[in-house]
């Protein structure tokens, strides 16, 4: 009887109908994929002058962040060690949630934001990325002669 | 169906009516202790928050980005403000010898275990 109830392919199901309400809820995605649950989680912002790009990926060297831009298209990658105990070691593992592994993802930037001028810092686990807009696209008042 | 059936409505307490994100954490025992490491990514230190009473353990953050005037969103995976998370813990924890470190986001905690509850060595006599 439990077996009926919750056969394998359950957790497969579940994962499809995940899918589904995601498809249902969220906007088109990006054809890149910046689609919600991975890791790091991200938000993205813009103002005026710049496009914010924040990347929460906690417990990493700043140093072995990758983040490279190329044709309009922001990539942020590395790996994350994991701080569970080996199997060697007299350790039970009650609650394993946390990240760990190698991860990669991807921002389409907009049109007007210049590859030269980015700045990237990294604070209390939160990698912050700004790129400044091109100045040709930004708002100007034209004055009246 | 019976009509008459009332709708009950749960109060809920003062502390859980802000919505707030639920941090991932990994829970290790060894023999003198239990580790807690828990992911609370912008939560700068003086935003984290650690109580024990009793036997709960809380952990609450804020988070603290440095958001340019004027951004506006386009697109948000953390859209709350703040983590929260709940631990009952157990009565042989030394709840008087929590160790806390936050480095990068990373929240560890170190809970020994009571002195007379550390596992011993049971000799076995030969009568």
């Amino acid at each position: 009887m439990y077996r009926a109830l919750f056969s394998p392919d359950m957790f497969a199901e579940l994962d499809r109908l995940q899918r589904e309400m995601n498809q249902a809820f969220e906007f088109s995605p990006s054809i890149r994929g910046l689609s919600r649950g991975g890791f790091p989680a991200m938000n993205v912002g813009s103002t005026s002058q710049s496009v914010e790009i924040y990347a929460f990926a906690p417990g990493i060297d700043p140093a072995s962040i990758e983040v490279n831009l190329e044709k309009g298209v922001l990539t942020i990658a590395g790996e994350r060690a994991s701080d569970l105990p080996g199997k060697e070691a007299k350790a039970n593992v009650h609650i394993d949630e946390r990240f760990a592994g190698t991860f990669r993802r991807v921002v389409t930037l907009p049109e007007d934001a210049d590859p030269d001028r980015v700045s990237a810092r990294y604070r209390d686990g939160v990698l912050h990325i700004t790129i400044q807009r091109r100045e040709t696209a930004q708002p100007r008042r034209i004055s009246i002669q | 169906m019976n009509e008459k059936t009332k709708v009950t409505r749960q109060e809920e307490s003062p502390a859980r009516t802000e919505a707030a994100l639920m941090p991932p954490v990994d829970v290790v025992e060894d023999a003198n202790a239990i580790i807690l490491y828990a992911d609370l990514p912008g939560v700068s230190k003086d935003k984290l928050h650690l109580h024990v009473e009793a036997e709960t353990l809380t952990i609450e953050g804020e988070l603290d980005l440095d958001v340019p005037e004027g951004m506006e969103a386009t697109h948000a995976e953390v859209s709350l403000g703040r983590y929260r998370r709940v631990f009952t813990l157990s009565r042989e924890l030394d709840t008087e010898k929590v160790s806390a470190e936050f480095r990068n986001g990373v929240l560890t905690l170190r809970i020994p275990k009571a002195e007379h509850a550390q596992p011993r060595r049971i000799e076995v006599k030969v009568a």
